[in-house]
C-alpha cells in the first residue's frame, strides 16, 4: 500500500520537476526538495520497514506475493484517480494476481520447524493482516 | 547484441534482487517477531538490532546492485520489456531460492501462487 502511494507520488513529483538531462545530474539532487517527491520517498521508507516487519513473522514465499497487490492497487487507483484506461490484458492481470495471493493466503504464513502447526483462526489473523498491512 | 546485454541485465536483476530478498529475510527471522521485540524493548532496539544484522547490510547491498542492473539493463532494452520481466522472474527465483536456502515448505498451493501472480505481474507491467 505505502509503495503504490509512494510510487504514485514519485513520478508525480518527478513530472512536475521536469524532465533531467544527463548534463545536469545535480538536479537529482535538487528533485529531493520537491514536496512530492519527498513525500515520496518517505513512503517508500515506509514500504521497506513494514515489508522488513512481515519478513519477521513470515515465510519470504507468502509475503513476496502479498505484496504485489500493490500492483493491483496501483492499476486501480490509476483507473479511478487518474482516470487511465486499462486494458482487458490488464484486467486479467489482476485477476491472476489477486487468485495467486488468494491461494497462499489461505496456507500457513510461517514454516513450522520446531512447533506444532498454527490453528486455523491465526492463520486467518496473519492473512488479513498482510493483506492489509503489508501492501505492496 | 543488444538481445544480448538485454537479457543479461534482466538476468543480473532478477539474480541480485533474489539474493537480496533471500539475506533480507534470513536476516529478519533472526532479528525475531519485531512487534514483539518493540513492545519488550522499544523502537531504538529494534532498529539497532536490524541495522546491526551483517545478513541485512548484504542484502541491501544485494537490492542496491539490483537497481543499478536495473538502470543498466534499461540503457539496452525496452522498459516494457525489462521491468515484467524481471519481476515475474524474480517471483520464481524467490520460491526455488526460498525453498533451497531459506528451507520454507514450498508447497503445490505456493507454487501455484507465485506462477499466476509472475503471469498477472507480466500482464500488468507489460
Amino acid at each position: 500500500m505505502f509503495a503504490a502511494a509512494g510510487d504514485a507520488m514519485l513520478s508525480h513529483g518527478m513530472k512536475q520537476a521536469g524532465n533531467i538531462s544527463l548534463n545536469h545530474l545535480q538536479e537529482v539532487i535538487f528533485a529531493i526538495l520537491n514536496p512530492w517527491v519527498a513525500i515520496g520517498i518517505l513512503l517508500l521508507l515506509a514500504f521497506f520497514a513494514t515489508y522488513m516487519t512481515a519478513l519477521s513473522w513470515a515465510d519470504l514465499t507468502y509475503v513476496l506475493p502479498a505484496t504485489s497487490l500493490g500492483y493491483v492497487l496501483l492499476a486501480l487507483v490509476a483507473k479511478f484517480l487518474l482516470h487511465e484506461h486499462i486494458s482487458l490484458l490488464r484486467w486479467l492481470g489482476i485477476a491472476l494476481i489477486t487468485g495467486g495471493v488468494g491461494f497462499i493466503a489461505g496456507g500457513p504464513a510461517l514454516t513450522q520447524h520446531h512447533d506444532p502447526v498454527p490453528s486455523e483462526p491465526a492463520a486467518e489473523t496473519q492473512a488479513t493482516a498482510a493483506a492489509s498491512g503489508v501492501k505492496s | 547484441m543488444k538481445a544480448v546485454y538485454t537479457w543479461g541485465g534482466i538476468l543480473a536483476i532478477t539474480f541480485a534482487s533474489v539474493l537480496g530478498d533471500v539475506l533480507l529475510a534470513h536476516a529478519m527471522k533472526h532479528v525475531g517477531d519485531v512487534g514483539a521485540l518493540w513492545r519488550k524493548s522499544g523502537l531504538v532496539a529494534v532498529i539497532r538490532r536490524t541495522l546491526g544484522n551483517p545478513y541485512f547490510l548484504l542484502g541491501v547491498m544485494a537490492m542496491a546492485v539490483a537497481f543499478f542492473s536495473l538502470l543498466f539493463a534499461l540503457s539496452w532494452g525496452d522498459v516494457s520489456l525489462v521491468g515484467p520481466a524481471a519481476a515475474s522472474l524474480t517471483y520464481i527465483g524467490n520460491a526455488v531460492a526460498a525453498k533451497i536456502f531459506l528451507h520454507e515448505r514450498v508447497d503445490r498451493r505456493r507454487w501455484i501462487a507465485a506462477m499466476l501472480v509472475a503471469a498477472g505481474v507480466a500482464l500488468l507491467a507489460g
